[in-house]
């Protein structure tokens, strides 16, 4: 069954500006997906429309087989979310925060209570629970967030940029945090620009740019994608036939170019001396750009 | 239903606390500012003035001036939470749950309702101080309080849903209910005014709150109890419907 299904979901904002232009995904129950996107991309646009503080200008959305447009209320149930920024009340203690989150969800106070006890403990937040917001640091905002965004115990929990901001260990604390809440089952999304965490995190890893989804696939494939580079080599004639290489791929583009992807690192003398072998002379060479590494360049800058 | 309730008093618990988590802000001022009214026009201008209909300058304008606060406080209540809500944006907190959209007007319409009311409250034991105000009908005073502070904190409401900017919630309170409501007869019996401004008086929504809740306390009335009662209840009617539109239009709170 799928957690979250989108289809051809569209967003203009009121300033005409299109952030989405048909994003298509579907999560499955259990998954731990990462949506990977330089900032603009659209990706809390999108957590937005799911949660329903955006509305969508075209599209379909389905959490857990239930249409958002038919009941927005039974989904919303089913989905907790941590915001890419904090809008808790500042001057509300953090186990009143909790709290009241679950009253939001109709859970009476014995039950919030026990739930805020629970997720407070697991985060590290209990001996703050008297503690107003606003004197928390930022690693321990984000926690509240995730504690508040848990306490109804959604199926579906998501996650906007959960770790921006927060220094190196507490996000190792996080990841674990996360990691075994979904080896208990619950399906999790998270967005992030950060490769490196997707990578760790995530089993499955869309990646979206100017609010389209260019890159939908396992963990496994897109590294490996990554991991390939190709060089484009204008040659006297591409159209000899040329025997495989091991851990290279050659694409004739036309009469006089030759596309040749390897895998990075690979010597490319290796490449040179193997088309020699075939007549093959190669005059001059350049790296072709990789979408997938433009936009992670993008991401890191 | 029962998830509903337990919503609706998760919100209302947390205007309540807010109220008095913050009272030097919320119930202190008006406090004071009705005391300097009772010392300055009870006693001070009072004891120059015969009576109204019967009654000491002070009697009358003691239910005049609780009424006064009970509408300015239920109205800014409502807005400046609902803003200040919207403004820290942990309006979200409730946008993202299935909260349903009359039990977050009815949330923070009870907040307007307690801080009015608690005001209201306190004004009278203070009037209490300078005057015996006599208690005439405990239920038409009651209905009557009731009634504005939730029509106050309703009007608050939609304030507040189309406020983009700290000025924008005290531009209705300056300019249209204070004129509203010294105009409303909290100073003065309409019954004295010449006809003309008879006329023109009766037009003013407040006049009818006031003077209805004024008949609670001393049993005298300018213009028809019943009257009073069935505009307040139109009122509610109304601009509680319009919250529930705006909401749904998602107009201020959804982008
Ligand atoms: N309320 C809004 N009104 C107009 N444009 C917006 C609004 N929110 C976001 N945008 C624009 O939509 C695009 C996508 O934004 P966003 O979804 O926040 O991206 P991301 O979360 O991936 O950084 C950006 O160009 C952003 O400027
Ligand atoms: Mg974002």
């Amino acid at each position: 069954m799928n957690a979250l299904s989108i289809k051809d979901l569209r967003k203009r904002y009121n300033s005409g500006l299109e952030a989405l232009n048909g994003i298509t995904l579907d999560v499955k129950e259990g998954e731990f997906f990462g949506l990977l996107g330089p900032n603009g991309a659209g990706k809390t646009t999108t957590i937005g429309i799911i949660t329903s503080l955006v509305t969508k200008t075209d599209g379909k959305v389905t959490v857990f087989g239930i249409d958002i447009d038919v009941d927005f209320s039974a989904a919303k149930r089913m989905i907790g979310v941590v915001p890419q920024e904090f809008n808790f009340s500042i001057f509300e203690k953090v186990e009143d925060i909790v709290c009241q989150q679950a009253g939001y969800y109709g859970i009476g106070r014995d039950q919030a209570a026990a739930s805020s006890e629970k997720y407070l403990r697991q985060l590290g937040l209990w001996e703050k629970r008297r503690t107003t917001a606003r004197e928390l640091s930022g690693g321990m905002k984000r926690r509240l967030m995730i504690a508040r965004g848990l306490v109804h115990e959604p199926r579906l929990l998501i996650l906007d940029e959960p770790t921006a901001g927060v220094d190196v260990e507490l996000r190792r604390g996080m990841w674990d945090f996360l990691e075994k809440l979904n080896r208990k089952g619950r399906t999790i999304i998270l967005t992030t620009h950060y490769l490196e965490e997707a990578e760790r995190l995530c089993s499955r890893i869309a990646i979206i740019s100017d609010g389209r989804i260019i890159e939908n696939a396992s963990k496994r494939e897109l590294l490996k994608k990554l991991d390939k580079e190709t060089f484009v080599l204008d040659v006297r004639d591409s159209n000899r036939e040329i025997a495989p290489l091991e851990k290279v791929s050659f694409l004739a583009v036309d009469e006089t170019t030759l596309e040749a992807t390897i895998t990075k690192g690979q010597s490319l003398n290796l490449v040179f001396e193997h088309l020699g072998r075939h007549g093959i002379e190669v005059d001059s060479m350049r790296s072709k750009t990789n979408r997938l590494e433009e936009i992670f360049m993008g991401m890191v800058e | 239903m029962q998830e509903s309730l337990i919503c609706l008093y998760t919100i209302a618990r947390r205007e309540t606390t807010r109220i008095f988590r913050i009272w030097v802000q919320t119930l202190v001022p008006p406090v004071i500012t009705m005391t300097l009214y009772f010392i300055v026009f009870g006693t001070f201008i009072g004891s120059q003035l015969s009576g109204i209909n019967g009654f000491e300058y002070m009697a009358f304008i003691a239910p005049g001036l609780i009424m006064m606060s009970i509408i300015t406080n239920s109205y800014t209540n409502t807005v400046s939470s609902f803003f200040s809500t919207k403004f820290q944006k942990n309006i979200e907190e409730m946008l993202v749950s299935p909260t349903p959209n009359w039990v977050i007007v009815l949330g923070f319409v009870s907040g307007g309702v307690v801080r009015g009311l608690s005001v209201g409250f306190l004004v009278s034991m203070v009037s209490l101080i300078f005057i015996r105000l006599p208690l005439y009908s405990i239920v038409i005073t009651s209905l009557f309080a009731f009634l504005t502070s939730f029509v106050f904190a309703l009007a608050g409401m939609i304030n507040g849903i189309f406020a983009k900017k700290f000025d924008d919630i005290s531009i209705i309170p300056t300019f249209v209910i204070t004129p509203l409501t010294y105009l409303g007869g909290v100073f003065y019996s309409i019954s004295l005014l010449p006809d003309f401004w008879q006329m023109i008086s009766k037009a003013n929504p407040i006049i009818y709150m006031i003077d209805g809740f004024r008949y609670g306390f001393l049993g005298i009335a300018d213009m028809s109890v019943m009257t009073g009662l069935g505009m307040l209840i139109f009122f509610a009617v109304v601009l509680f419907s319009i919250n529930i539109y705006l909401l749904k239009k998602g107009i201020g709170i959804r982008t």
